[in-house]
């Protein structure tokens, strides 16, 4: 397989994200424009008419292009609308890039919509072809479909399932405890352990407290060439690497996997790490954005991205290996835990907390001197699924931490 | 007012050169008992069958285990009085979960009892199966409820060693009201017991004299009463008596199962040579006399029926009233499903129907559901089918799934490893979420998933393999 990647021929110039939430007062369009209104106004004497076309990520809040281009009214230029499962937001990102990159255009905007809280209905909702009623994601849940890691990660491994519960609640307390440090968050507060542990049950183990927010919200990124990118910001974040896997499937119909791993997930962060010359991610990442949908899921990120040795997550996550002041800060903005999860913004949310802490202005969630940071987005569940990873930085070259 | 004796005709000819033999046959009890102190049973308790169960998925059960081992059928006669379609054919989808040859025939009798005895009477004459199931539902607080009961049982005809001949029969017909019900209302009604008992009585009498008076014999070894008059049964041991048993339906009155259930009950214990006179009483009296035969020994199914009544998982009365529709409970916040649809399940008969995968020539992998293109070896070469219904297989994961709609909430599903290769998900059918466990063994059962724009989304489910009677009910 060739993937060459693009490192550090593109560059985010520029970013915009709403408060993610509850937000009923806010249409999509409303959304769009929020996010777009601050991404455009951070750079002084841009306008509208100078991005060149658009990618625009939304998994079910509107469909083709129109949903950008009406109510933006973007003057005819081209807009494409992107769907990847929750990996939606990244993939408008990932070709948003390529156009750049391919020399097609000079400025393109990516843009990640998704309006979740309309429909009455928990968790999200999915829409399906005409079908033949046997697939069982028609009646699975996503929680559900993830709470599948716990007791096989227990079995695999002989961890204590007390301790995997620990092991959970901290992702949680962990993520909510950051997101409480984030104005833009869906939920601001802290929560105790025992809250966490003892919430209602939605699937398996898994309470309300180990599900990422269900939430509305936009999120997107201005993208020039690398060598244009210092006429709008002086702190440009270059692209280092984008990698794309969409899975066979296999793991649900193969016994020999063990719900345990995402392989997809594996695969794509070798492809990213190539691409990025990153040797060690843990001594070589600032930060990392992961796809903590579901609290079991990050633990098995932390494996899967090289974070932790295999079997060690439940551990490492327990002496705060991943805390804000760990030695790798995952998830600092609140991840999907407690940002919110708006599927086709929560790609783009992701960097832009990575853009956030590059300038220095995470606030009271700053990690000093932050310069490289990774973010992963999951589409799909255990079995079969996408994987997305991006490594983006703050310089142009060699990475440093 | 003059009542005409009856007149009785042509009996139906029985017998060698003429009928097949019966060379095998299968019940199904569903797992769930209602308590009797909810229904106002003494003692005991009542089968019901799960909110995923119905006549349809409840013959596919009977029917498989009475062919295991045989030719497959080339007749399917389906005889309910609680169709799952109305103006459709149900007994294609039995048809379809056996995983029969299309040259063959698949049909529906309706009614009642009556049409158990038409399944028997054309199954002997053609080959084939005889199946019949019933989900019987009563108003709460009614005679129905408590005295009903829910099942299967199928006979298999053919050429084979012969388990029970046919030594005579008598049916007679009458027309009078003793129960009935609209075919738009899922409950029926009884007049005054004591006037059907009257008639039935009758009935009963005239036939057992009849059909022991051309057989030359002054008694009999076995009687199996099943009618819908539950004063009949009361007395059943009194109007006829078995010199080694007289037994009416193990589960209380099964509708159009209930001569099935009755008879294939006295084929697991009855011995070789001895007579059963099957006496099914339902506007009129058919009457069958057998004997069994040496080969019954060996072909005895492996449940017996008594152990099936026995086992059982206790669900909550509400539970119950929701499952049958007669009470709403607030559903989870969940879209319902849509409607599957007709030309994806048609394509995918094999897999929704028949549980089939696909295993690669080239290399072995086993895939559920089948595939075109190895996921493992990526050929495209024509895969062999796997048929994995009657397979057994083990629990890799699992979850319970209490956000998920459900016409019974929670959802429980299992990541399933199929013996001999193969993964596939399933849902888990009359769970005991307690006992699932990584490892666990599971084999698969024919399901109702849900129902929506009155279609039913069938599919299979796993459950359970090891069975303990875990509720003293």
């Amino acid at each position: 397989m060739t993937s060459r990647g693009i490192a550090d021929k593109v560059a985010v110039v520029s970013m915009g994200c709403t408060k993610f939430g509850e937000r009923w007062d806010s249409s999509t369009d409303d959304l769009l424009l929020e996010a777009i209104a601050e991404c455009v106004s951070a750079v002084p004497g841009l306008d509208r008419s100078d991005i060149d076309a658009y990618w625009l990520g939304t998994l079910g809040s509107g469909q083709s292009g129109l949903t950008l281009s009406r109510p933006l009214g973007t003057g005819d230029k081209p807009v494409t609308r992107v769907e990847n499962y929750c990996a939606t937001g990244s993939e408008a990102f990932r070709n948003a890039c390529y156009a750049v990159a391919s020399g097609a255009y000079d400025v393109v905007m990516a843009v990640g919509v998704e309006k979740l809280k309309d429909s009455g209905f928990s968790g999200l909702l999915r829409a399906d072809p005409p079908s033949d009623g046997t697939a069982p994601e028609l009646s699975l849940t996503a929680p559900a479909a993830f709470s599948l890691l716990d007791p096989a990660y227990c079995a695999k491994y002989g961890v204590d399932p007390a301790e995997m519960r620990d092991a959970m609640t901290h992702v949680a307390f962990k993520n909510h405890t950051n997101g409480a440090r984030n104005p833009k968050a869906q939920f601001r507060s802290q929560v105790s352990k025992e809250t966490i542990e003892n919430a209602p049950k939605v699937a398996g183990r898994l309470g309300v407290f180990d599900c990422s927010g269900v939430s509305d919200g936009a999120a997107c990124a201005l993208i020039v060439p690398a060598e244009a990118a210092l006429s709008y910001t002086d702190c440009p974040m270059y692209v280092k690497a984008l990698s794309l896997v969409a899975g066979s499937a296999r793991g649900s119909m193969d016994p020999n996997y063990d719900y345990t791993t995402f392989p997809e997930v594996v695969r794509s962060a070798r492809d990213a790490y190539r691409q990025a010359g990153i040797e060690d991610p843990n001594r070589q990442l600032s930060l990392a954005e992961v796809h903590d949908c579901f609290t079991p899921t990050e633990l098995v990120l932390m494996e899967d991205l090289g974070f932790s040795d295999d079997g060690r997550a439940v551990k490492d996550a327990l002496t705060g290996e991943f805390d804000s002041d760990g030695r790798l800060p995952v998830n600092p903005d609140g991840g999907l835990k407690s940002f919110g999860h708006p599927v086709g913004a929560s790609g783009l949310r992701m960097l832009y907390e990575a853009w956030l802490q590059f300038r220095g202005k995470a606030g009271e969630r700053q990690i000093p001197d932050a310069r490289t940071a990774l973010t992963h987005n999951l589409g799909g569940r255990p079995g079969g699924c996408v994987s997305f990873v991006s490594i983006v930085g703050s310089d142009l070259g060699a990475l440093t931490r | 007012m003059h009542r005409r004796r009856p007149r009785i005709g042509r009996d139906f000819q029985w017998g060698a050169g003429v009928t097949k033999n019966l060379i095998g046959y299968g019940t199904y009890l569903p797992r769930y008992r209602l308590s009797g102190s909810d229904i106002g049973l003494r003692r005991g308790n009542r089968v019901v069958a799960s909110f995923d169960e119905d006549s349809t998925t409840m013959a596919v059960a009977a029917a498989a285990v009475a062919i295991k081992g045989h030719r497959d059928p080339e007749h399917v006669y389906f005889a309910t009085s609680s169709p799952a379609y109305a103006d459709k054919t149900n007994a294609t989808a039995i048809h379809a979960a056996l995983r029969l040859p299309s040259a063959s025939f698949a049909v529906d009798l309706g009614g009642t009892g009556r049409g158990a005895v038409a399944a028997w009477r054309m199954a002997s004459l053609t080959g084939g199966l005889a199946v019949a199931a019933d989900v019987r539902i009563g108003r709460p607080g009614s005679a129905d409820e408590k005295l009903g009961g829910d099942g299967a049982a199928a006979l298999l005809f053919g050429d084979g060693l012969c388990l029970a001949e046919v030594m005579g029969s008598t049916s007679l017909t009458e027309e009078f009201l003793d129960r009935w019900r609209s075919p738009t209302a899922s409950t029926g009604q009884q007049w005054e017991e004591r006037f059907g008992a009257q008639r039935y009585g009758e009935l009963i009498d005239t036939a057992v004299t009849r059909t022991l008076d051309k057989a030359g014999l002054p008694n009999v070894d076995h009687v199996v009463l099943v009618c819908p008059n539950s004063a009949i049964v009361k007395r059943a041991a009194t109007l006829v008596k078995g010199e080694r048993s007289t037994v009416t339906s193990p589960v209380g009155h099964s509708g159009a199962a209930d001569a099935l259930i009755g008879l294939t009950a006295t084929l697991d214990t009855a011995g070789a040579g001895e007579t059963i006179l099957v006496v099914s009483a339902v506007d009129g009296c058919d009457m069958l006399l057998l004997r069994t035969t040496e080969a019954l020994l060996s072909a005895r199914q492996p449940e017996p029926v008594i152990a099936q009544r026995g086992a059982g998982l206790g669900v909550a009365y509400l539970t119950y009233l929701s499952w049958r529709g007669l009470v709403e409970v607030e559903p989870p916040r969940r879209p319902e499903p849509d409607r599957p649809a007709a030309p994806p399940s048609s394509r995918a008969v094999g897999w929704k129907f028949g549980l089939t995968g696909s295993r690669c020539e080239s290399c072995g992998f086993v895939h559920f559901p089948p595939m075109i293109v190895c996921t493992e070896c990526g050929s495209i070469d024509p895969m062999a089918d796997v048929p994995a219904a009657g397979l057994g297989g083990t629990i890799a994961t699992y979850t319970v799934d209490r956000l998920a709609y459900s016409p019974s909430p929670p959802v429980v599903q299992a990541v399933i490893d199929v013996d001999g290769g193969g993964r596939c998900t399933l849902e888990i059918a009359d769970t005991e979420p307690d006992r699932l466990t990584v490892g666990a063994r599971v084999e698969f059962t024919f399901r109702r998933l849900f129902t929506a724009g009155g279609v039913a989304d069938y599919f299979w489910k796993a459950r359970l393999t090891e069975r303990v009677q875990e509720e003293q009910l």
